[in-house]
């Protein structure tokens, strides 16, 4: 694994590279390696570049090198009642491994949010701007330092999500927003998917400002359990959750979580912590229209799948054999969805694309716009390659 | 003086006839040809700038977009999209050899789908008409730039527009879930949807702000969000632009972000309340207007804390809204401040840099002096919340050489915004206006990765040509170009 010291360094190593016609796959704390095609590429690290460059909470925003822990970076905006919105978390909750790897950087390039993304937005919408190196081995920069900014294509979007295939970044500015206060998490028991998302949808139709809304289903000896979270200071909170409490009469009682309980739950669901299952070895992360949620669910769990719904439905965390692979696909389409494949073991992972495919038109404009930072290709590790994709017998 | 545009393509211009005819077989009843009716189009809200367009074709579906661009394409046609023309940065300023698009015949809502809060609207639909079919499900779509009755959200997409409630509720960036979008050799593409996020590549966030360069926009999903219980707001005012800073940084620093924050400077209080009589104290200097939403409860809550932190600064006046009606009137003044400078100078025009906040009472003083300098008068409205500066530079056009002095002395004003750390542009754009500014903020490689961007999408450049880049690359060239400590290998490249 090569781990150079600083942006010179880097460049080098990409021309490098980009020069001989080899690949390198960028890593932060490499808890996602466990996400696509096996593979023996180089790894560049950014962990050595881990400095925080300047936070202004008065300011909102934060400007750090993609190498610095997450938890460290949430410590810091703690101490100043701050926080990255965006409810990220570190991978290793999800896939297992050593805990508090997680860097920024990777964080940005999964663009993995967590519950609060229906209230607060997704990581791409907290990218302010960055310093990157190009696969041409240049440094460049994008956006600003400013938490409102036109100027040029919004290039940090495209970062968000882009899995490190467009450039080696070198410093992100983002927005950071204060704490809330308080929260308080209101459940309903017992109902079904439909009727969870219903009473879901009701409640983000309804001006209760729903910070986080899932359902887990009923597991052997415990029923299902709706969460409705809601944030801010007290008095809003007490009128808000008067509301709802009205509101969804009918779908049961909404009763307030003790705090403990309710910090456990939402941490499983945000880690997409289903009963781990020796017969259900593929881990699926599907988005699809919210008020698609329990129909996509029960069409999981048809083909043998377990899950759980976040987002007010729009989010379904799903476990699955390695059999259904092709029918979840299938179930995320017809939803107006897609589904990545988040965990799987490796030999799955040869034959399934962890990447839901694009249309084609799509497909080939993201090829050209991969090319357009990087026209050698240096930054395709071939992770999410379909072109060996089969349907598994 | 507008800013010096691609010199136009005379074999283009000799085939005017046949351009013509071609687009008419296209759209039989949707292309104008003669200079009258084409004047309509000839600018748009930045009115200095004005450029007659070879002609205008006004499509009705996404199908006559596509052919329409895929004949322009063939035929090395330049195309310049259009939505309500609402643009401060000429965006939509139309080029002599180049075909202007229309899309004001695209004005229908297709569907409202509440179960998954979206509205699916056609790109030539008002911003504010959103908010009008939704608003008796008790929806509201939150982006409001001041121009909302009039803008299309199209243009919204084109521009990645703001407003007022953008610090709490985002910019269009950030309430746009989907787009079906033409490419310019007519392939029609769809990204996002109704779910929150898209697959792949976030070439969404990439296409929303784009100002027209990469794509036709025929088609957007929008969030829609429950309207907010209850808007309050608290008029605050300070006898220097030093405690009215301290006083938002308080706000914030006390974990409350209002829907909207708002500043005003003396030249931009005596404006307005001239012009709409809110009940603006005349002797301040700077006026705050805050407004918070939420349940009523909140909203209470909030505005005594607002109140307390106002006088811990040295508010000099302080009033708080007691119905809607009166929160409406604090509010007309600010939404009337551009009109209303329009009434106390002949010309005005509008800049719109942002700022860290902090450098606010730094930058205005900086103004001050720069108004002298150049000898025209400002008057400032802010985004206060995100450090976004409005100053309306005061000119009369009619007086030699004054427009000249206020694009110079707008020039210096953006300058100064990235000096201090911030932008050239929050919210309007680049478009033509603050095109050759652009180097002031990115180097040459930074400009070049755009284009790179740009070339995925429109090799042959014929999207809105002449716009956000200072230089006009050809792709072919950009593929071979390589970049050696700043110095660009073909300076003989045109410069515009």
């Amino acid at each position: 694994m090569l781990q150079p010291a600083d942006e010179q360094e880097i460049r080098e190593i990409v021309s490098q590279h980009a020069a001989s016609g080899s690949a390198l796959e960028i890593v932060g704390g490499g808890t996602k390696q466990g996400i696509g095609r096996p593979r023996e590429t180089t790894r560049l690290s950014t962990s050595r570049l881990n400095r925080v460059i300047n936070y202004d909470p008065a300011e909102l925003i934060l400007t750090v090198e993609p190498g610095a822990k997450l938890s460290e970076i949430e410590a810091l905006l703690a101490q100043h009642n701050q926080m990255l919105a965006f409810d990220p978390w570190d991978f290793a909750e999800t896939a297992g491994g050593e805990p508090n790897r997680s860097t920024i950087g990777g964080v940005i390039g999964s663009g993995f949010a967590g519950p609060r993304r229906i209230s607060a937005g997704s990581v791409r919408d907290h990218m302010l701007g960055f310093h990157a190196i190009n696969g041409r081995g240049e440094a460049f920069k994008a956006g600003g330092n400013v938490v409102k900014n036109v100027t040029g294509y919004d290039l940090p979007k495209l970062m968000a999500a882009s899995w490190g295939q467009l450039c080696v970044l070198t410093q992100v500015t983002l927005k950071v927003l204060p704490r809330p206060p308080e929260s308080r998490t209101l459940a309903l028991r017992g109902l079904s998917h439909a009727a969870a998302v219903d009473a879901m949808s009701r409640a983000m139709r309804a001006p209760a400002d729903v910070a986080a809304a899932c359902h887990i289903p009923a597991q052997t000896s415990e029923p299902s359990i709706t969460a409705i979270r809601l944030e801010g200071f007290g008095p809003s909170i007490e009128a808000r959750a008067r509301l709802l409490t009205g509101l969804l009469a009918d779908a049961g009682k909404l009763e307030p979580m003790q705090t403990s309980e309710a910090g456990t739950h939402w941490l499983c669901i945000r880690a997409g912590n289903l009963p781990q299952s020796h017969q259900l070895p593929l881990l699926w992360r599907i988005i699809v229209p919210p008020a698609a949620g329990a129909d996509a669910l029960d069409g999981i769990e048809r083909f043998g799948g377990i899950g759980m719904l976040d987002w007010a439905g729009g989010l379904i965390w799903a476990r699955t054999v390695a059999e259904a692979a092709v029918s979840i696909r299938e179930v995320a389409d017809l939803s107006g969805g897609h589904a990545m494949l988040v965990s799987a073991p490796e030999e799955v992972q040869r034959d399934i694309p962890a990447q839901h495919p694009e249309q084609p038109g799509v497909a080939a404009l993201s090829h050209r716009v991969r090319a357009a930072f990087d026209p050698s290709g240096v930054f395709d590790p071939h992770r999410f390659d379909a072109h060996r994709a089969r349907a598994p017998a | 003086m507008p800013p010096a545009m691609p010199e136009p393509d005379r074999a283009t211009l000799s085939r005017r006839g046949e351009i013509t005819a071609a687009l008419r077989r296209i759209v039989p009843h949707g292309v104008i040809d003669d200079a009258a009716s084409m004047a309509v189009y000839e600018s748009d809200g930045l009115t200095a700038y004005r450029q007659l367009p070879m002609l205008v074709v006004l499509p009705e579906t996404t199908e006559q977009v596509s052919q329409i661009l895929k004949y322009c394409s063939a035929n090395n046609v330049k195309i310049v999209p259009r939505g309500a023309g609402t643009s401060l940065s000429g965006g939509a300023l139309p080029l002599a050899d180049g075909v202007l698009l229309g899309m004001a015949k695209f004005n229908r809502v297709l569907e409202v789908d509440y179960a998954n809060r979206v509205a699916i609207v056609q790109p030539g639909v008002t911003n504010l008409a959103i908010t009008k079919e939704v608003e008796g499900e008790g929806f509201y779509y939150a982006p409001d730039p001041s121009s909302q009755i009039a803008c299309s959200i199209g243009g919204n997409v084109a521009e990645n527009s703001g407003g007022v409630h953008c610090l709490k509720y985002g910019l269009t960036t950030n309430n746009v879930l989907g787009v079906e979008l033409v490419l310019v050799d007519g392939e029609i593409i769809r990204l996002g949807g109704r779910g929150l996020e898209q697959r792949g590549l976030d070439l969404l966030g990439l296409i929303v702000g784009s100002e027209g360069l990469l794509g036709v926009v025929t088609e957007v999903t929008v969030r829609i969000l429950p309207k907010p219980e209850l808007a309050r707001a608290i008029l605050v005012g300070f006898s220097d632009t030093t405690s009215a800073g301290s006083c938002v940084a308080g706000v914030i620093a006390a974990g409350i972000i209002p829907a909207g924050m708002e500043m005003m400077d003396r030249p931009a209080i005596h404006a307005a309340e001239a012009f709409v009589h809110a009940g603006y104290p005349l002797d301040v200097e700077a006026l705050l207007i805050i407004e918070l939403d939420g349940p009523a409860a909140e909203c209470d809550h909030l505005i005594d804390r607002v109140a307390a932190i106002a006088k811990e600064n040295g508010a000099v006046s302080l009033r708080t809204s007691t119905s809607e009606a009166e929160r409406l009137t604090m509010w007309a003044g600010r939404k009337a401040a551009f009109p209303a400078v329009g009434r106390i100078s002949p010309d005005y025009y509008c800049m719109d840099g942002t700022i860290p906040r902090r450098k606010l009472p730094h930058v205005l003083q900086r103004m001050n002096e720069l108004s002298i300098e150049h000898g025209l008068g400002v008057a400032n409205v802010f985004h206060a919340g995100d450090g976004n500066l409005h100053p309306l530079i005061l000119y009369d056009a009619n007086k030699p050489g004054e427009l000249e002095r206020a694009e110079e002395f707008g020039a210096d004003i953006l300058r100064l915004c990235v000096e201090v750390g911030g932008v050239l542009t929050g919210e309007h754009g680049v478009g033509v206006e603050k095109r050759d500014l652009m180097p002031v903020m990115f180097t040459e490689t930074d400009l070049n990765q755009q284009q790179h961007v740009k070339c995925a999408f429109d090799p042959a450049s014929l999207m809105n040509p002449g716009k956000v880049f200072p230089q006009l690359h050809r792709c072919a060239e950009m593929g071979r170009m390589h970049v050696h400590r700043g110095q660009v290998p073909r300076p003989d490249l045109p410069r515009f």
